[in-house]
């Protein structure tokens, strides 16, 4: 029963949670750009256009599913799954809180927690760049394959910064496990927000570029490749690349959350002057956290204008790396002094 | 009971397999790709006999495999593009200008 | 028991993906049966205690050069299909019934070795201060095998400077 039932019954709130929460997420980007633009968004369907985001799942679904001439049919089908997958199996070692005790038993509320947990996630982020590569070359066409391409390098040269700055993360906690670091915050009384600033800095900024998201969004600008590398895909298999974009917004939020941010912690765990705070659950914090993650993401987008292929290049080789490089060293060299 | 000798016929098998890719095959990319089998059954040997004698020094060699053969393949598909360049052509049949 | 079953369909799942390798016509089918290939690999890590070795397989191999090989094979995309020149002094069938006699040698080796029970290697299990697999391999690659390691750092980066110039149009 606790082997197989429990854990299956969290993959199933989580993912249900997951999906529910992506589809949504289209609505909430679509409200908030629209309010930052003066204008009001999705209105109609619905009251205050609540019902939107069903409507479009029905829309996609009902598309005809176009499959291009002379294309790979395996391959183009395994594409939008390829991209997929990997967002949603980084869930299993996401904790989105301590403890809580339900029906008499006490269960933990992260679906498992292994020693390796963060080089996991890093690991199914590097493979998720397969889903990308795949699509545009599947498609047998132009614009497409030059679109991917360029995505592709785009993660794989942010994934070198993005993941020097989570090794000076666990210099810090000394663990490679999330609750590990969670607990590491809780003992150390900060948040590893205020310990590695500078490392939260390129973190953020590395997310913005994995995900794909503006100002870093080229690969899937409208205005210069006629949609990026989802342009020949329609229907139920374009909704799954716009899902897995969200999905990986999410994740990256998630991680954000608990390596930076306390996941579970109230602000400022050390300071007992604050423990009244503590009426509110553990999970909750990190969903208020993870939602403010989001809302920085869309807010982002709203603002700044888009980066030139050679200048987001040049940005992630010559800027972000050096410096993820020297906070790494600066970390070792504090942390052997302080032993 | 699966002993290490299980895990040393996986190896093997993969092993002959690469070697095979590497023999038969005239796609140069194909048999570099072969050559990473090896390299991974030679990997799985390794884990294998860590697993058994209880130290970790396997795994530490497999992590330099792993290392050795990241900068074997860029290299060596860096040698690929160029020759692909001047000679627009990636069966090693055809890569003969060094023959008399 | 469970171990068991987990080795015969790893195994199993990571013979045929690296025959459909080896003898699959189009390049890029190739290269996506390696990365399948690879992952399984990564699965047999873990199920042999060693998390760490199979992050790190994922990670570098399934996740870093396979994808440099998928690039290679999209900017190499030919139109005429590269088994076309054959060489006359190639001996296909030799080499097969070579490789079937070296795999059918080892099998032997191995199969006679087991019969015969390994002596215990006194010296053999490590004592290292530290418990958990990622702590004993940082452990082991920081002390006693500090060497090596700056060597192999110093190939990655003679690699990484190599690989650039090669691929530059020109110097």
């Amino acid at each position: 029963m606790d082997l197989f039932v429990i854990p299956l019954l969290k993959i199933l709130i989580v993912l249900n949670a997951t999906l529910v929460g992506v589809t949504y997420m289209v609505l909430l980007e679509r409200k908030v750009i629209a309010w930052a633009q003066s204008r009001l968004g999705p209105m109609r369907v619905g009251p205050y256009g609540i019902l939107q985001p069903i409507a479009d799942a029905v829309k996609l679904m009902l598309k005809e599913d176009i499959t291009p001439a002379r294309a790979d049919r395996w391959v183009f089908t395994a594409a939008p799954i390829i991209a997929m997958v990997p967002a949603l199996i980084v869930y299993a070692v996401i904790p989105f809180g301590d403890k809580a005790t339900l029906f008499g038993r006490e269960i933990t509320l992260y679906i498992t927690d292994i020693n390796v947990g963060l080089l996991y996630i890093v690991s199914v982020a590097s493979v998720g760049v397969y889903g990308i590569i795949l699509a545009g070359y599947a498609s047998n066409s132009k614009y497409p394959l030059l679109a991917s391409l360029r995505a592709s390098a785009q993660l794989i040269s942010y994934e070198v910064a993005v993941t020097l700055t989570l090794v000076s993360v666990i210099l810090v906690a000394g663990s490679l496990s999330m609750v590990q670091i969670v607990r590491a915050q809780e003992s150390a009384g900060w948040w590893f927000v205020f310990v590695q600033p500078l490392a939260f800095a390129i973190f953020f900024i590395g997310g913005l570029a994995e995900t794909n998201r503006a100002p870093f969004d080229m690969p899937e600008a409208e205005q210069e490749l006629t949609g990026g590398f989802h342009t020949e895909y329609s229907g139920m298999r374009f909704a799954l690349f716009f899902l897995a974009e969200y999905a990986n917004m999410i994740v990256v939020s998630s991680v954000a959350t608990t390596l930076f941010l306390g996941g579970w912690l109230r602000p400022f765990p050390g300071v007992s002057a604050l423990s009244f705070l503590d009426i509110i659950p553990g999970w909750t914090w990190f969903l208020v956290k993870s939602f403010v993650f989001l809302y920085i993401f869309i807010w982002v987008r709203a603002t700044l204008p888009r980066y030139r292929y050679d200048q987001l290049m040049r940005i992630g080789w010559k800027v972000l790396i050096p410096l993820a490089i020297v906070n790494l060293v600066v970390t070792g060299i504090i942390k052997v002094m302080l032993l | 009971m699966i002993t290490p000798t299980h895990y040393m016929l996986l190896s093997a098998a993969l092993f002959i397999i690469g070697v095979i890719g590497v023999m038969v095959r005239r796609n140069i990319i194909i048999i570099f790709m072969s050559i990473e089998l090896i390299l991974n059954a030679v990997n799985i040997n390794l884990v294998a006999f860590s697993a058994q004698l209880h130290n970790a020094v396997g795994q530490v060699f497999a992590i330099f495999v792993i290392a050795v053969a990241a900068a074997e393949a860029a290299v060596g598909l860096g040698i690929i593009l160029a020759f692909y360049r001047n000679k627009e052509t990636v069966n090693i049949d055809e890569m003969n200008l060094m023959r008399w | 028991m469970g171990e068991a079953i987990a080795f015969y369909t790893l195994s199993f799942f990571i013979l045929v993906f690296a025959v459909l390798v080896v003898t699959t016509k189009d390049t890029v089918h190739s290269v996506l049966f390696l990365v399948l290939d690879f992952l399984f690999v990564a699965a047999l890590y873990a199920l042999l205690g060693a998390p760490f070795l199979a992050a790190i397989q994922v990670l570098v191999y399934a996740g870093g050069i396979v994808v440099l090989y998928l690039f290679v094979v999209m900017l190499v995309n030919l139109k005429r299909p590269p088994e076309a020149h054959e060489d006359p002094h190639r001996r296909t069938r030799f080499g097969y019934a070579l490789s079937v006699a070296v795999l059918v040698e080892l099998g032997v080796v191995a199969a006679y070795s087991h019969a015969i029970p390994a002596p215990v290697l006194a010296g053999a299990r490590s004592v290292i201060p530290v418990s958990g697999n990622t702590e004993e391999v940082g452990w082991l690659l920081y002390t006693s095998y500090l060497i090596p390691f700056e060597i192999a750092s110093m190939l990655l980066l003679v690699a990484m400077i190599g690989a650039i110039v090669l691929a530059k149009r020109e110097l």
